[in-house]
């Protein structure tokens, strides 16, 4: 530790770490606009001129590292003269047009011209103009604003991983912009906005919105990946304008991926559904909620009396709130049907009644982000998991050894990863030599399943850099655990896992794949079994209940889904938007909250129960999901349905547990078989495209309009 | 080519033959390489080499002027991984061409000085920065590198020594800026030449991040020829703290503008006649000593100079690179300081604010007197904004485009006042017209 | 010929050749376009906008065509005192072209330059980034504008 001096206030700091650290840590604001705690210091804007005693010259505070015994001033004369001198060049060549920029009111150099900048200015000469460069959709540029601090070139190089910015030209004729019409494409491109002091660049979708002030700021947690987000969302008259991280150094630091800061477009969508509706002899018709309540009645209760309880099949979004898909099926078990499912991506159910627990990351977020060694097995890491795969970049730079096992060699942008490539059918074959190279560098017996499988080069590979490491972790992506083996992938992992002594788990499909559990909105496990979310369609129910989900686009087999729903006597959906395809296939439309107008929970995949309430009032006769459905319970009278609020629900669901949910656990208790693999031939990559994933993201028009939505190009890996 | 004229020449020996003379054979002949092959064979301790260079009070010929022995010995001891020994060649500082001299007739003094310099700091690899406007030394360099190479000079196992030491040549493409230390690294990573923040310096996080040293082209010339004479004979040539000798680029208004070797210490006057002293005889009214980032000395100042760092700094400029950029009467001050606001303004990296925006309106503001639109609060102004730019920038080109400003305004307010007043030049335009030789 | 430059670096290090890879590139080319700079950038495995940064960054680098031959004067001070300002007005006097403009027959640019280092042999001018002509007279540059064919 080092005895330092701030302003008169003597601390100890550790040892390397700069004036700016220190200033922190005695709560001593220093002005900046280049330096930020996440990226590498510049010290290029100069503004954090400090003085040192016995320095000659002020010194930039985010560059000096602190010495023993140093006395800093921040505020002398001295130190005001350079940071007023500094303020004034940045302001030369600003435009004075705060009145109709975007930044207004959240401005770092406004704010502090403030107190700096003198009023008069003493440049008389023409003010520099520059050319605007068009970022993409997301990313709305003024670059006479710009005053070159090279923060946004610094992110897309050092977090998002990709240098996609840059400083062209020289002296006053330097420019920030991206290769000649070259778009930022990043998923994480919003971070730049955020990261930009001034308004230079700002967000498209916002523009000219509203002014910052008007905005109200309320948290929330995103609703897409299951990383679950922390923002701030803002609002003006009940209107969601705008998403912003909310930090929280355990889980997002301070970044949002694309999907999260744009998808609130979609609650502001044409698409909406605002009045309940019934379709009467082939005709639509809007209608009263308890009119539509009723209706849902009388069809369930036919249905269970012609054809038996199991004829309803329930489904739910993995993005529904843990409350909806308690409710949910809650409902459907009163009725007497197990038929209840949230995993509609899934493909091989059959770990059903052979899993210890909750399917889970296996550790906390940041332990994640501390392992020395990681394999990924089936993932489109970057695009299902921006933010984890943000993590697992920074670790690579400290060190880690990032290995990927997957279907197409997509480039995560990590420091020097593993790789090895298989055909979809080929994955369990390739982690099996993975396990099995393991199992022999480690002396350990192979599982007889694996006698057959010959290590290739790659796989060796990643075996050698496992066994090296003394902190390992092997994870499921999407695209494993939507398998067609996923059971023997998971056999694997936990082999893998068990050899080397780490820690396994899956890298959390959606905002609630954790919670699905929790809230028991599967067909097993809870005093009976039923129908998974693959067979209700394969065997067609009479009647179904689409909890905020749009099966022919969100399952596994959109067709036969579509298909089986078409077919069926009733079908309830309960959504917060008009589709064409549940107009032709439902019989009632019931508009249920989008997660902006509710109260609700989501368990991320590290297990943290996240709670929210509404940010804005419900849009028409939109009602939360969980009081629709606790209401629809009574029409059918069923009993335990007199909830008064979404709290009470979740308490009833987590049973006391608050921070972390109780139950998580990895093991399955299950075989390998390597056979069944239709070696060969051509495959498609199942892949679910980023702005795909779900009713939100579908909609969210900037983000449709983002590179990552160009039409999935169905990519054939033969 | 430029002139030469040598009192007692030490560097400039190989130059009398002019082009015929830069070959390794010549070099050898006049005695090149002995000290190289004679510290190799007898495996001298670097010790007692850094002892010599700081017997010989060599001070960094590039501008600075720093101590060459004390800046070697600031190399980190411990002896594992890479280090780099750099040369910087980049010669732009407006007013010096006597490294283009340097390598154009006597590259291999610069090559074996380069040699030695690894031996010492236990370097395997070295790069000369070559300025980008000279190709023909940039392809004579690496001829000589080829020379050296074949002659087992650069290369593995040195002369059977174990010593390893490769050299290649690095070719600007025009930055000022990249013969700023840490600019001229960015820019050999294939960067932008923009410098760095010091600390860390070069000595422990240069090339690559690697330890480095970099010197000047005569700075690395003149070693071989120290160690061969020893490092108080040396000293002696020159005069207390300042030894040796050392180049002048004289241009500007005198008779035989070019490159001069003296002895550190000697008169201007003395050089002035050596340089064949004023164009057509007129009178002597201003000289930048050191290259353009030295501030400007009026003529009658100058003329009781001696050529030596302490001499100059009395004065109140600098001796920086040795460039001695004379002016006759014909000159207008505020013209002359234009050109060098533009040059400045022109190449700031436009990295940190001060400079970007800084040399931008100095520029501006000098531009607007000399063509007349000069307001009487100008040179206050002038004054401040140089004030805000010194000493708060990364490097020191931020202090380069300030002090001409401050010395030329300071020096020769008249003129400026005279400008702004009465919107025109004090020295009649058919008169500076004539300074320049162009048209007779 | 990018291969030999390559040579003179690491191997972990070949971003370190892009200065030489693009002037190969603009001796080829005649100037760097948006493509060039790409391809460069591609085979050295380095982002296309780090190379647009260097390719930005130094002067002797031409982002736009340029005349079959490029002139380039030195006008910084030294040189101006003896007569570089005034070569370069002889020679857009001859040329009828400005600063930074090239002939109608697509032959000849004109540049500003700043100091090549050369400043003893003024007025100095470079010939596409790669012959010094020094001692400008008059007739010299007639003779010189005589010989670019
Ligand atoms: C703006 C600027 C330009 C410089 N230009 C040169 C140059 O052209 N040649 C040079 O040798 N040193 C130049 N220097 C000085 C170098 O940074 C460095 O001090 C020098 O190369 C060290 O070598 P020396 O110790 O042998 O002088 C420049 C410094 C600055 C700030
Ligand atoms: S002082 Fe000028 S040249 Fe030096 S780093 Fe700053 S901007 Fe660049
Ligand atoms: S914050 Fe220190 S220089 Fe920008």
């Amino acid at each position: 530790m080092l005895e330092i001096e701030i302003d008169g206030k003597s601390l100890q700091v550790a040892e390397g770490s700069t004036i700016m650290d220190a200033a922190h840590e005695a709560g001593t604001y220093i002005p900046h606009f280049c330096y930020h705690k996440k990226l590498s210091i510049a010290a290029n804007c100069r503004m954090c001129l400090v003085q040192v005693e016995k320095a000659p010259k002020p010194l930039p505070a985010c560059a000096t590292p602190v010495a023993n015994g140093m006395k800093v001033f921040t505020h002398s004369e001295l130190a005001l003269k350079a940071q007023k001198g500094v303020m004034e060049f940045l302001l030369i060549n600003h435009p004075l047009d705060c009145p109709i920029c975007d930044q207004g009111g959240e401005c770092q150099l406004q704010d502090l011209a403030v107190g700096y900048g003198s009023s008069a200015s003493r440049y008389q000469e023409e003010k520099r103009v520059v050319f605007n460069k068009n970022l993409g959709p997301l990313v709305n540029t003024d670059m006479t604003r710009c005053i070159h601090c090279t923060r946004c070139v610094r992110f897309t190089t050092e977090i998002a991983g990709e240098m996609e910015m840059g400083q062209a030209g020289r002296g006053e004729h330097a420019e920030i912009m991206p290769f000649i019409e070259k778009t930022v494409d990043s998923e994480l491109s919003g971070n730049i906005i955020d990261l930009c002091p001034v308004g230079a660049l700002t967000s498209k979708p916002f523009r000219y919105a509203a002014r910052t002030w008007e905005l109200a700021r309320r948290k929330s947690v995103a609703p897409h990946d299951g990383l679950g987000s922390n923002i701030i969302v803002q609002v003006k008259h009940d209107k969601v304008l705008r998403v912003l991280p909310l930090e929280n150094e355990d889980i997002n630091e301070c970044w949002l991926s694309d999907k999260d800061r744009f998808s609130y477009e979609a609650v502001n969508s044409e698409q909406r559904l605002t009045k309940p509706m019934v379709k009467q002899g082939g005709q639509w018709v809007e209608a009263d909620w308890g009119v539509a309540l009723d209706y849902i009645g009388h069809a369930l209760k036919d249905v269970v009396k012609t054809h038996g309880a199991d004829a309803v099949g329930t489904l739910v979004s993995p993005q529904a709130t843990l409350e909806e898909m308690f409710l949910a099926q809650k409902l459907t078990r009163e009725l007497g049907s197990h038929n209840v499912d949230f995993r509609l991506r899934h493909s091989d159910f059959s770990l059903d009644g052979k899993r210890a627990g909750t399917p889970w990351l296996g550790m906390k977020v940041t332990e994640f982000a501390k392992l020395d060694r990681v394999l990924v097995v089936g993932s489109f890491l970057r695009k299902d998991h921006p933010l984890l795969a943000q993590r697992l970049r920074q670790s690579a730079k400290r060190g880690t050894q990032v290995s990927l096992i997957q279907s197409v060699d997509d480039d995560q942008l990590i420091k020097n990863t593993l790789r090895a490539v298989g055909l979809p059918s080929q994955l369990p074959q390739v982690l099996a030599e993975v396990v099995k190279a393991v199992a022999t560098a480690k002396g350990a017996a192979v599982d007889a399943a694996l006698s057959g499988v010959t290590v290739s080069a790659a796989a060796q590979k990643i075996a050698d850099s496992l066994v090296s490491g003394s902190n390992a972790g092997v994870f499921l992506g999407n695209f494993a655990q939507q398998h067609p083996q996923a059971a023997s992938l998971e056999a694997l992992a936990q082999q893998l896992a068990k050899l080397l002594g780490a820690k396994h788990g899956v890298l959390g499909e959606a905002a609630n794949s954790v919670g699905g559990y929790v809230a028991k909105a599967l067909p097993f496990g809870h005093g009976g079994n039923g129908l998974n979310a693959a067979q209700m369609f394969a065997q067609p129910r009479k009647a179904y209940l689409l909890v905020n989900t749009e099966p022919e686009l969100d399952s596994a087999n959109g067709a036969q889904a579509t298909a089986a729903l078409k077919d069926a006597a009733m079908v309830a959906v309960f959504s917060a938007f008009k589709s064409e395809a549940a107009l032709d296939y439902a019989d009632v439309l019931l508009p249920i909250s989008p997660f902006t107008e509710t109260s609700g929970t989501f368990v991320n995949t590290e297990g943290r129960v996240q709670s929210f309430n509404a940010v804005a009032k419900a849009l028409g006769e939109t009602r939360p999901g969980w009081k629709v459905l606790r209401v629809l319970g009574n029409v059918l009278n069923l009993p335990g349905f007199e909830y008064v609020s979404s709290e009470e629900v979740r308490d009833e669901v987590l049973g006391g547990a608050d921070e972390f949910v109780n139950g998580l656990d990895n093991g399955v208790n299950a075989a390998v078989s390597l056979n069944g693999a239709a070696a060969g031939g051509v495959e498609r990559i199942a892949d679910v495209p980023i702005y795909f994933a779900d009713a939100l993201v579908r909609r969210a028009p900037s983000l449709q309009r983002a590179r990552d939505a160009a039409a999935p190009a169905a990519r054939v890996n033969a | 080519m430029a002139l030469i004229a040598t009192k007692n020449p030490l560097l400039t020996v190989g130059w009398e033959k002019g082009d015929a003379g830069w070959g390794i054979k010549e070099y050898e002949a006049r005695g090149g390489y002995q000290s190289l092959r004679k510290i190799l064979t007898e495996k001298t301790p670097p010790e007692n080499i850094i002892a010599e260079l700081k017997a010989s009070v060599l001070r960094g010929r590039g501008g600075a002027g720093f101590p060459t022995g004390l800046k070697w010995s600031f190399m980190p001891k411990v002896i594992n991984g890479d280090r780099y020994v750099v040369c910087n060649s980049d010669e732009g500082e407006p007013g010096t061409f006597k490294d283009l001299d340097l390598l154009r007739y006597d590259p291999h003094s610069v090559i074996e000085g380069m040699a030695i310099a690894a031996y010492v700091m236990s370097a395997n690899r070295g790069y000369n920065y070559i300025h980008g406007e000279i190709f023909e030394i940039y392809k004579r360099f690496e001829a000589a590198l080829d020379e050296a190479r074949a002659a087992g000079l650069i290369g593995q196992n040195i002369l059977g020594s174990g010593f390893n030491f490769e050299l290649f040549a690095h070719h600007g493409y025009g930055a000022y800026i990249c013969g700023e230390e840490t600019g001229l690294l960015e820019s050999i990573e294939g960067k932008k030449g923009q410098p760095r923040f010091k600390p860390p310096f070069p000595a422990t996080f240069g090339l690559y991040g690697k330890p480095t040293t970099i010197n000047n082209t005569e700075t690395f010339a003149a070693v071989p020829y120290i160690l061969k004479m020893g490092g108080e004979q040396y000293l002696n040539l020159g005069k207390p703290n300042n030894g040796g000798t050392k180049l002048f680029s004289i241009s500007g208004h005198v008779n035989k503008p070019g490159n001069y070797e003296i002895p550190m210490g000697m008169p201007f006057s003395e050089l002035l006649e050596m340089a064949g002293g004023m164009r057509g005889g007129r009178k002597l009214k201003a000289v930048i000593p050191g290259g353009s980032s030295a501030p400007v000395l009026p003529g009658d100042i100058m003329m009781q100079c001696t050529m030596d760092y302490d001499s100059i700094a009395k004065a109140g400029s600098m001796l920086g690179s040795g460039a001695i950029i004379v002016m006759d009467e014909t000159v207008c001050m505020v013209k002359a300081l234009e050109r060098l606001s533009y040059f400045y303004f022109e190449e700031s990296c436009g990295q940190c604010t001060p400079c970007r925006e800084g040399t931008g309106w100095l520029y501006r503001v000098v531009h607007r007197i000399e063509s007349g639109e000069g307001r009487p609060e100008d040179l206050e102004l002038l004054m401040s904004v140089t004030d805000n730019i010194m000493g708060r920038t990364i490097c020191a080109l931020g202090d380069a485009a300030s002090l001409p400003v401050r010395s030329f305004v300071q020096h020769f307010k008249s003129e400026f006042e005279h400008h702004i007043q009465n919107k025109q030049c004090l020295v009649p335009h058919d008169v500076q017209r004539a300074g320049s030789s162009f048209y007779m | 010929l990018i291969d030999r430059e390559v040579a003179k670096y690491p191997a972990d290090q070949k971003q370190s050749a892009v200065m030489a890879a693009l002037a190969i590139a603009q001796d080829e080319k005649g100037w760097l376009a948006r493509e060039t700079i790409e391809y460069v950038a591609n085979y050295l495995e380095m982002p296309a906008i780090a190379a647009y940064e260097v390719a930005s960054f130094y002067n002797m680098y031409d982002l736009d065509p340029v005349g079959k031959y490029k002139i380039t004067v030195c006008t910084n001070l030294p040189c101006a005192l003896s007569g570089g300002v005034h070569a370069a007005d002889y020679v857009k006097e001859k040329l009828g072209i400005d600063f930074n403009e090239t002939t109608a027959d697509g032959k000849f640019t004109l540049k500003e330059g700043e100091c090549m280092g050369a400043c003893g042999d003024a007025p100095v001018m470079l010939v596409n980034n790669k012959r010094m002509c020094s001692f400008m007279t008059p007739a010299q540059i007639d003779k010189l504008l005589a010989e670019c064919k």
